[in-house]
């Protein structure tokens, strides 16, 4: 994975096909670090599970042997010395935290945020709802699929082209506008 | 600085346009591979790229959808096309550079990319 949105992209989709009905994602960034944060309601995993999640040859996909998703997603925060930490409990839900040593110099660039929330909205099924929070230290924003169906009414989907390209655009636009003063 | 206001206003423009696919069954679907095997690979610039390609020709009997690992990982980026009626089209080891000919040719026109599918692939 080149950036750190791909992973992000990537492991939620975890949270979908769990069945979770609230999934939210929180993009914290200090001074030094990347945060990362993917917290689902969904059908969880039992301890024998999630003590074997981190290893490549564990995955739940039908197709083959091999599951890449969490082990990269660890690879990427242990190479800039940071960490990844998941809790689960069945049929309560998994919460990822993955930190990130932002000015190591092998820590994946964070890469397009934007897109990969507009994506994830897309693939959230209509009777669940997914929340974007994006803080720094300056403030932040929030971004959920049940405020924009609201808007758009019931019958226009998220992942129409139109309405994924103004999702992705509002939020490049917010993320700017708490990042690119401080020069 | 866009709004929520924004929004209301594309979906009644959007509604008006609804009205034109509801009317018809004949809405071509296009499935995106994006499993950690196709994000690896690049599926979301190419899955970007139907987007905007779709959205720029204003093509409004076409959906984009994400779908997760169609099995042969090593051929991603990977997009199924299913044009009703016809037999389903797999386009393999995408870039985001030959999406507008799919569109173009297979989308609007209906004459299938040869050198794009699996078939040339395999």
């Amino acid at each position: 994975m080149k950036e750190l949105s791909l992973n992000v992209l990537d492991i939620t989709h975890n949270s979908i096909t769990a069945g979770a009905k609230q999934i939210d994602l929180t993009l914290e960034l200090t001074a030094d670090r990347i945060i990362i944060r993917i917290r689902d309601d969904g059908c969880g995993m039992d301890e024998k599970m999630l003590a074997s999640v981190t290893d490549p040859f564990t995955t739940t996909r039908t197709t083959r042997r091999v599951g890449m998703g969490i082990p990269l997603f660890k690879l990427a925060a242990e190479q800039s010395e940071g960490f990844l930490d998941i809790k689960s409990r069945i049929n309560e839900g998994t919460e990822v935290t993955a930190v990130f040593n932002k000015n190591h110099i092998d820590c994946p660039p964070l890469g397009d945020m934007a897109s990969t929330v507009a994506m994830l909205m897309a693939a959230v099924p209509e009777d669940s709802d997914l929340n974007y929070r994006f803080e720094t230290e300056k403030g932040g924003f929030s971004l959920g699929t049940a405020e924009l169906r609201e808007a758009l009414g019931g019958d226009i989907s998220l992942g129409e082209p139109e309405v994924q390209q103004w999702i992705a655009e509002h939020i490049r636009e917010q993320e700017q506008s708490y990042t690119c003063e401080k020069e | 600085m866009k709004s929520l206001e924004e929004l209301k206003a594309l979906r009644e423009k959007m509604q008006k346009q609804m009205n034109v696919r509801d009317a018809g069954d004949d809405t071509v679907r296009i499935l995106v591979g994006m499993a950690t095997c196709g994000i690896a690979a690049g599926a979301r610039p190419v899955m970007q790229a139907f987007l905007e390609e779709v959205n720029k020709r204003n093509l409004k009997n076409v959906i984009v959808q994400q779908t997760g690992c169609i099995g042969v990982c090593r051929l991603e980026p990977i997009a199924e096309v299913f044009v009703p009626g016809e037999e389903k089209v797999t386009y393999v080891k995408l870039k985001p550079d030959m999406i507008p000919r799919i569109i173009n040719d297979h989308i609007v026109n209906r004459n299938i990319v040869s050198d794009y599918t699996i078939g040339a692939a395999e």
